[in-house]
């Protein structure tokens, strides 16, 4: 290893390692008590096994938390992408479920206007954030509150305070189907996301969000436009909550007001933060972010593998983030290391 | 010499990365004297101080405190050992009042007879203590908000001293005052100084240096260059020993006259506002600029200066008056408008409005660049190292590397860092406040003589100051203001006193 790889270790400047290890040792631990884990054969025409399982149910959250990077890095967040989640389904399933009966008539449109519909109400719900945000000042947790709250309610009254079920085949491959074997979501998660990460590294979009994040008034006086940057990344979050609450209610062929994507707004967070986010603003990784992700997704077949008895999967889910956490704070590691070396200087005495 | 030293710093040395801050400094602050400590920007002013009061450790070199060795940990563990400081930035909380503000971290506490928690009426009396040593008579109970940047400064000097303290640190104290507030402070540091207290001090200003310092170490590229009695370093001689070679402030003199030649050659004004003003913030100015012209603003702290600066660079919006570039009236509704039309400004508060101190010099320095091409294409990262790299050499701006983050670099060289930023976009009108603030006076000359350069190539520029001195030194053209209006304009060559003069006839 060159000095100043072997200096960046030290110092621990390589942002992904911890998570990427993090994920690591809970493969490990699965494989550990279910052997067939880390296996994937090809089963009916399409790749099968528990990590094609892992992460075709990391995709929606994958997506979530990759337009949450954007906007954390822009010091924002966005708690509003559950309630988006939701809206997006129950639009996608009314459109699809009356374009259906049309359909049966004869005539009437079909998957691509109702996957339209959706993404134009995620879309505007992402504009209403950024509006709030930017034209009015709000502080992003208390504007996206407004929608976390009153979007839910909107998406229930769409709903009619019902399941809406869907018998759509063609949309409800769109969560069961596969493409060259690969689960339809994660295709259309990796394309999402592929298309960012293209984004990031080709235009100077990067350059632009970490100069917003770390200092908005000095991106704003070098003639950055913060105020339509920050709004499109509000936009672009929206966007990928809408493209998951599709993803999600093709999977189970209906959408549910009330309980979908409940809570991914903090499972999207944390994913941000395991992949080493900072909240503050500013530093971002999109890989750490997917690592986030699949940590988060690795952990729940943990406990399945494990057989954790239902009722303590939180708490031991908890452990297991606060044990991650921990090893990316400098501040333990170094504690850590001091112990080790005490420790190690200990014996030989 | 008479008095043993109270601290005594041996062999300091500082590395960082790709950097040696500080090279074996040595260093005696005796009771009862005032030491100035004098070098240019990076010269490891700023390092030192931060040894000496517990915010960083050194990487060699030893601290004595009354012949004890002394090794801070934290700045609250070198004031508890009698090492306190006061910063050029007031760091206290103007919500709080005086007496909360200068007790923080040791309110005193209630019997637990008397049903504990903090001593309000004790806290009070402690804080009148501290304040009257300084022979202050303000409010303890007051909002501190409510007291000028100056009485905000002596607050926090009677923070310094309300714990028994040896050493007082006082870096750039004056910086953000005007001369009564200088004065008023200067007779609190003698009052300081006669009862024992060793204080370091530091200023960019030579004639504070004169008037409170007993004894000056100059420090030049980390390294100290000596200790010298004040009263027998003359100021050719200090200014010699910081810069290592002799001021080029004779060469900005010659240089202006060509400036001015151009400026008075052109016809059409590059930019003219008319009546432009903001309510409560600047009486509607006419103001004209001219290509390849210096147009000086001079003014004192709220004379209105930077408020018509934002206007002009899109800031903050005027809700009178216009502006016209060309033949056409134009409105800036953003920074990105103003410098769509080639209008570039370089704000007062570097720190907070200028760098991006967690990006890289190169990634500073292509920010406006790349703001101005947009989101596409994006300028290739050979392309910007290479631009980066023309511009540290060219301005000669002292960094580790071109990929060194832009927070790392001292004031001088962040502010040279934010004219590569503008340069690199080669405005029409490149619009400069306090650009030497914070500056040592060899980059004060250079930046001075860089300007004069820009403008005889065509630039035009405004250059916003409250040191007199300098505009009269560099601008072909002066705008006068005091109390948020044009009092009037000068041409330049002319004397410090008729600005003065001008300012006063409106006072």
């Amino acid at each position: 290893m060159s000095g100043a790889a072997s200096r960046r270790w030290r110092t621990g400047s390589q942002p992904l390692l911890w998570p990427a290890l993090a994920l690591a040792a809970l493969l490990a631990i699965n494989a550990l008590f279910d052997h067939g884990f880390l296996v994937i054969s090809w089963r009916a025409g399409h790749l099968s096994g528990s990590l094609v399982d892992v992460l075709n149910r990391a995709a929606p959250l994958a997506l979530v938390a990759s337009g949450m990077t954007l906007v954390i890095a822009l010091r924002g967040i966005d708690i509003s992408v559950g309630a988006v989640l939701a809206i997006a389904a129950t639009v996608a399933a009314l459109v699809i479920n009356g374009s259906s009966a049309a359909a049966a008539t004869g005539g009437g449109p079909h998957l691509a206007v109702a996957l339209s519909a959706a993404l134009a109400a995620a879309a505007l719900c992402g504009l209403w954030n950024g509006l709030l945000v930017v034209g009015a000042g709000l502080q992003p947790i208390v504007a996206t509150l407004v929608l976390m709250v009153a979007g839910r309610g909107a998406a229930q009254l769409l709903a009619g305070g019902q399941i809406i079920t869907i018998y759509n085949a063609s949309y409800a491959d769109l969560g069961n189907g596969f493409l060259l074997g690969v689960p339809i979501a994660v295709v259309v998660a990796a394309a999402i996301v592929l298309l960012l990460a293209v984004t990031l590294r080709c235009t100077a979009l990067d350059l632009f969000i970490r100069a917003i994040g770390c200092n908005p008034a000095a991106a704003r006086n070098a003639g950055i436009r913060a105020g339509l940057i920050t709004m499109s990344c509000y936009v672009f979050c929206a966007l990928c909550a809408g493209c998951a609450g599709v993803l999600v209610s093709a999977n189970v062929r209906s959408a549910d007001a009330s309980h979908a994507g409940e809570l991914i707004e903090l499972d999207a967070i944390l994913a941000v933060t395991l992949g080493g986010t900072s909240l503050a603003g500013g530093h971002y990784s999109l890989a750490g972010t997917l690592i986030g992700a699949l940590i988060i997704q690795t952990m729940t077949a943990m406990i399945y593998t494990l057989g954790v008895p239902p009722e303590t999967n939180l708490v031991v889910k908890a452990a297991v983030v606060i044990a991650v956490m921990l090893l990316q704070s400098p501040h333990v590691r170094r504690g850590l290391r001091r112990l080790a070396t005490r420790h190690v200087l200990g014996e030989g005495a | 010499m008479s008095q043993p030293c109270v601290l005594r710093a041996r062999g300091l040395t500082q590395r960082y990365p790709g950097v040696l801050a500080l090279d074996g400094v040595d260093l005696c602050l005796r009771a009862g004297e005032v030491h100035a400590l004098m070098g240019q920007n990076g010269a490891g002013k700023s390092t030192l101080v931060r040894i000496i009061t517990g915010a960083s450790r050194p990487t060699a070199g030893v601290l004595e405190l009354d012949g004890r060795r002394l090794q801070p940990e934290s700045p609250a563990e070198a004031r508890r050992m009698g090492i306190s400081a006061v910063f050029q930035e007031v760091n206290l909380c103007p919500n709080l009042t005086v007496a909360e503000n200068i007790m923080a971290g040791s309110y005193p506490r209630r019997g637990w007879h008397r049903g504990g928690g903090i001593d309000w009426s004790g806290l009070e009396r402690s804080a009148r203590t501290a304040l009257d040593t300084l022979h202050l008579d303000i409010d303890p109970r007051r909002q501190l908000a409510h007291y000028s940047v100056a009485v905000q400064q002596m607050v926090a000097v009677a923070r310094a001293i309300q714990v028994p303290a040896r050493v007082l640190v006082l870096d750039e104290p004056t910086s953000s005052l005007d001369d009564e507030e200088v004065r008023q402070c200067f007779a609190v540091l003698r009052r300081l100084r006669e009862s024992g207290l060793a204080i370091l001090f530091i200023t960019h200003f030579l004639e504070q240096v004169y008037e409170l310092a007993d004894r000056i170490t100059v420090l030049r590229n980390g390294r100290q260059v000596g200790e010298f009695p004040a009263a027998e370093l003359g100021r050719d001689a200090l200014i010699a020993a910081m810069i290592g070679t002799d001021t080029r402030l004779a060469e900005v003199q010659q240089r202006r006259g060509a400036a001015a030649a151009a400026g008075s050659e052109a016809t059409e004004p590059l930019l003219r506002a008319r009546a432009l003003g903001r309510r409560g913030r600047v009486h509607p100015v006419d103001v004209d600029v001219l290509a390849g012209e210096v147009l000086g603003v001079a003014g004192l702290l709220g004379a209105g200066r930077t408020e018509l600066a934002r206007m002009l660079a899109g800031l903050d919006q005027p809700d009178s008056g216009s502006i016209t570039m060309g033949r056409a009236e134009v409105r800036f509704a953003s920074p990105a408008k103003a410098i769509a039309h080639g209008v570039a400004y370089c704000p007062e508060e570097r720190k907070t409005d200028g760098i991006v101190a967690e990006l890289s010099v190169r990634e500073n320095i292509v920010l406006a660049l790349q703001a101005r091409t947009g989101l596409w294409p994006r300028h290739g990262q050979r392309q910007q190292a290479a631009l980066a790299m023309r511009f540290v050499t060219t301005l000669g701006i002292r960094c580790a590397s071109v990929e060194t983050p832009a927070g790392q670099l001292s004031g001088g060289n962040q502010q040279k860092l934010i004219l590569a930023r503008w340069l690199a976009i080669q405005p029409l009108l490149l619009i400069l406040d306090e650009p030497t603030r914070g500056v040592d006076i060899a980059a004060k000359a250079e930046l001075m003589n860089e300007l004069t350069r820009l403008a005889d190539a065509g630039m035009a520029i405004v250059f916003i100051s409250a040191e007199i001195d300098e505009v009269v030194r560099v601008a072909g053209r002066i705008l006068v203001m005091c109390d948020q209006r044009k009092v009037g304009e000068l041409q330049g060559r002319c004397a410090v006193q008729d600005v003065f003069h001008m300012m006063a006839g409106r006072a």
